[in-house]
């Protein structure tokens, strides 16, 4: 009897999870679909880029700095030990450019602008606003959900971009600044082991994939969320973990098929 | 609104679905909207059960029952947000559920819509939500949009809010604004979803005057969903109670004012118990529930 | 209408700040900068052992990096591996009899290539094969060759 029932419940879970994942697709082709009706309004989009992008650039410049700053210090002691100091320029750039960058500012956007959007999405749905533009015969998926989906797809790239670029200049004022690093060592070491297909362009397609997915995440759970208080709540928080938890698996996967030779 | 003279009335009782029903009104005319054996259930629930409505043009129709028996549901029905398991529904000789999305598009211009919360844009200031519907469907040049859209808020008395965000108007004033919007596009017909509810005496003065002004004027046709009985039948040309998934009765106000059917009677003079039950059915007897250990609980 | 200039500004900004930082990342964090493919021309080197050389890995003289590993082949008709360099276009003076070593920066470094002029006056060209190699030297035939001549010495 518990046995049954403990079977059926967790039918129902995996039935209910399963038609989540139905529903986030048919909302990702629509949102997608939407793309050529957005490309003659490009104001919508530079609205959201804003949204996502702009409003993100604060927290993403001071934690690429702190997070380079942490690098050279961190990998001065290790490196020092084996009298390897001239790699800390490759250290820093590396674990940047490859992982933290993606990664962190995945997570970062996924919690400053994805539970905005979340929220955003779930209280208009709550307010009768996406109801209101239908009623006006206007997509709300269109009119709302493209622009913030590519709007996300857009920021992620060139956020993870700067905070890379700052955690070097943080590791770089820290290695050389103030633990007399040779300059010159610094960026050359760094300049010979880095590739520009093999990391930078890597870099850059992850935070692409994370783009796409922290935004996809962030409007699905609004859209889809109960339209009540606690509902729109719930799914801010939905929003905020499966993104996080969404970019550490991926990354892991793309790190695989990317660097594993 | 005396309990006087029981008049004449049409009794729109559902089980005979096949009668039609005729309407006290406007008899002759081709109603806007024309709804026949609409059957609608949502998540188990039946919600219509098998109903039969005429909106008249030009009229202010009311449609009252208590909470929660889809006179909601009924709008989102007839704007085509919602498909009915059977039945029908045309508005303006088009079957509803059966256009494709870019009919219902065109016919949903024709509608307007006004939600209980006002749904404003919250993004969006007091002037563009009005002038929301206009940029995106009509192509007008800048000054017209101005001109177009100071009109429709001078009509709500509104137009010195222009500037203000949703988020500094209150309940009444977000309403009248969303009003302006839905009447933005000129449409043939306005909906009213609760207009009057959780308003204080002056705004519920001031929409009933403003929903009265759009329907003499404008020619708009006019459906209210209210439980508001004083002030809706008030301004409606005709009525419909509906109840429990029927038409519990229509005619004009005076004739549904007089209707003697029990629970007609309980929901326009508020008596807290009758047909309708003070308490929620409950399977089990109190004694029996008292007992019971009370596990329902999920184990996780 | 103000504001959204204000805000197709700070967009506009924000694009070109994310840009910039590509091309920092691009050209001073990354080897893109440093002679791209098809530049320069192609030596041939082969050598009996190249450790762990790997593509990529820079070419120098002097010190002085002149180009990089293209790519490693294996000969399989003479069991030797075929290393192709890409130099820059700008040092198109070297002997014919130069010097190819594998050797490693630092104890732990990566290894790389380093090259050592001869004295011929003709220089090489665009896929001429370095006559003069020395392999990689391997860590584990050292010390054992080492112990087996102490051993040599200590017997004798």
């Amino acid at each position: 009897m518990v046995v049954t029932d403990a079977l059926a419940r967790l039918g129902r879970a995996g039935l209910t999870a399963l038609a989540g994942v139905g529903r986030a697709h048919t909302l990702l082709a629509a949102i997608i679909v939407g793309l050529p009706a957005l490309l003659p309004r490009p104001r919508l989009l530079i609205a959201q880029i804003f949204n996502i992008g702009v409003l993100s650039v604060l927290i993403i410049a001071v934690s690429g700095l702190f997070v380079g700053m942490v690098l050279g210090l961190q990998g001065y002691y290790v490196l020092n030990q084996f009298g390897a100091e001239e790699s800390l320029g490759v250290m820093v750039a590396a674990s940047l450019v490859r992982e933290l960058g993606p990664v962190v500012t995945a997570l970062l956007v996924a919690g400053r602008a994805g539970s905005a959007l979340t929220a955003e999405i779930g209280l208009m749905k709550a307010t009768e606003q996406l109801s209101a533009l239908e009623m006006m015969a206007v997509d709300p998926v269109r009119r709302v959900l493209t622009p913030r989906f590519f709007g996300g797809c857009i920021a992620m790239p060139l956020l993870a971009a700067m905070f890379s670029m700052l955690g070097v200049l943080g590791g770089w004022f820290v290695g050389v600044g103030l633990l007399g690093v040779d300059d010159g060592a610094f960026w050359s070491q760094m300049q010979s082991k880095l590739d520009f297909r093999e990391d930078v362009i890597n870099g850059v397609i992850k935070s692409l994939v994370f783009g796409v997915v922290v935004s996809w995440i962030a409007l699905f759970q609004g859209y889809d969320a109960t339209p009540t208080a606690a509902g729109v709540s719930q799914a801010t928080t939905r929003s905020v973990v499966h993104a996080a938890l969404a970019v550490l698996g991926l990354d892991f996967i793309l790190t695989a098929l990317m660097f594993g030779e | 609104m005396g309990k006087g003279v029981p008049a004449q009335f049409a009794r729109a009782d559902a089980q005979g679905d096949e009668r039609l029903q005729q309407p006290g009104n406007g008899a002759g005319a081709e109603p806007l909207v024309r709804i026949r054996g609409l059957h609608f259930a949502h998540g188990g629930k039946v919600i219509f059960d098998g109903i039969d409505l005429d909106i008249q043009r030009g009229a202010v129709t009311a449609i009252m029952g208590p909470s929660g028996t889809g006179k909601t549901t009924l709008l989102k029905l007839i704007s085509g947000q919602l498909k009915p398991n059977a039945g029908s529904i045309e508005v303006d000789g088009e079957a509803v559920h059966h256009l494709n999305r870019q009919q219902l598009c065109a016919l949903r211009k024709r509608m307007g819509m006004l939600f209980q919360s006002g749904a404003l844009l919250g993004d969006l200031s007091v002037f563009e939500n009005v002038a929301f519907p206009l940029r995106e469907h009509a192509r007008l040049p800048e000054s017209l949009l101005r001109r177009l859209v100071l009109m429709k808020l001078e009509a709500v008395g509104l137009r010195g809010a222009a500037a203000l965000m949703p988020s500094q108007l209150s309940g009444g004033m977000a309403r009248r604004v969303a009003l302006a919007r839905a009447v933005a596009l000129d449409p043939m017909m306005v909906m009213y979803d609760e207009p009057f509810t959780g308003q204080d005496p002056i705004s519920m003065g001031v929409l009933v005057q403003l929903v009265h002004q759009l329907n003499d004027a404008g020619g708009i046709s006019s459906i209210i969903v209210s439980h508001d009985v004083p002030e809706t039948l008030g301004i409606a040309d005709h009525a419909y109670v509906i109840a429990e998934g029927r038409v519990m009765c229509s005619g004009t106000p005076e004739q549904v004012s007089a209707h003697a059917d029990p629970r007609v009677r309980q929901f326009l003079d508020g008596a807290p118990d009758g047909p309708v039950h003070f308490h929620y059915p409950s399977s089990v007897p109190l004694a029996q529930d008292m007992l019971a250990s009370g596990e329902h609980r999920g184990w996780w | 209408m103000g504001t959204t200039r204000t805000t197709e500004i700070l967009v506009g900004a924000f694009m070109a700040a994310g840009f910039l930082a590509l091309f920092f990342l691009a050209m001073r964090v990354s080897n893109l900068s440093a002679a791209g493919d098809g530049d320069g021309y192609a030596l041939i080197a082969r050598f009996d052992n190249i450790g762990s050389l790997k593509v990529r890995a820079p070419v120098s003289m002097a010190g002085v990096r002149l180009g990089r590993v293209e790519s490693i082949a294996f000969d399989e008709a003479a069991y030797q591996a075929v290393v192709t360099l890409r130099i820059d276009a700008a040092y198109d003076q070297l002997p014919t009899d130069t010097f190819a070593n594998i050797y490693t920066a630092g104890l732990l470094g990566e290894q790389y290539v380093s090259l050592d002029p001869g004295g011929s006056p003709d220089y090489l060209g665009d896929g001429d094969q370095i006559e003069h190699t020395q392999s990689a030297l391997v860590l584990e035939r050292m010390i054992g060759q080492f112990l087996f001549n102490q051993a040599q010495e200590d017997s004798e």
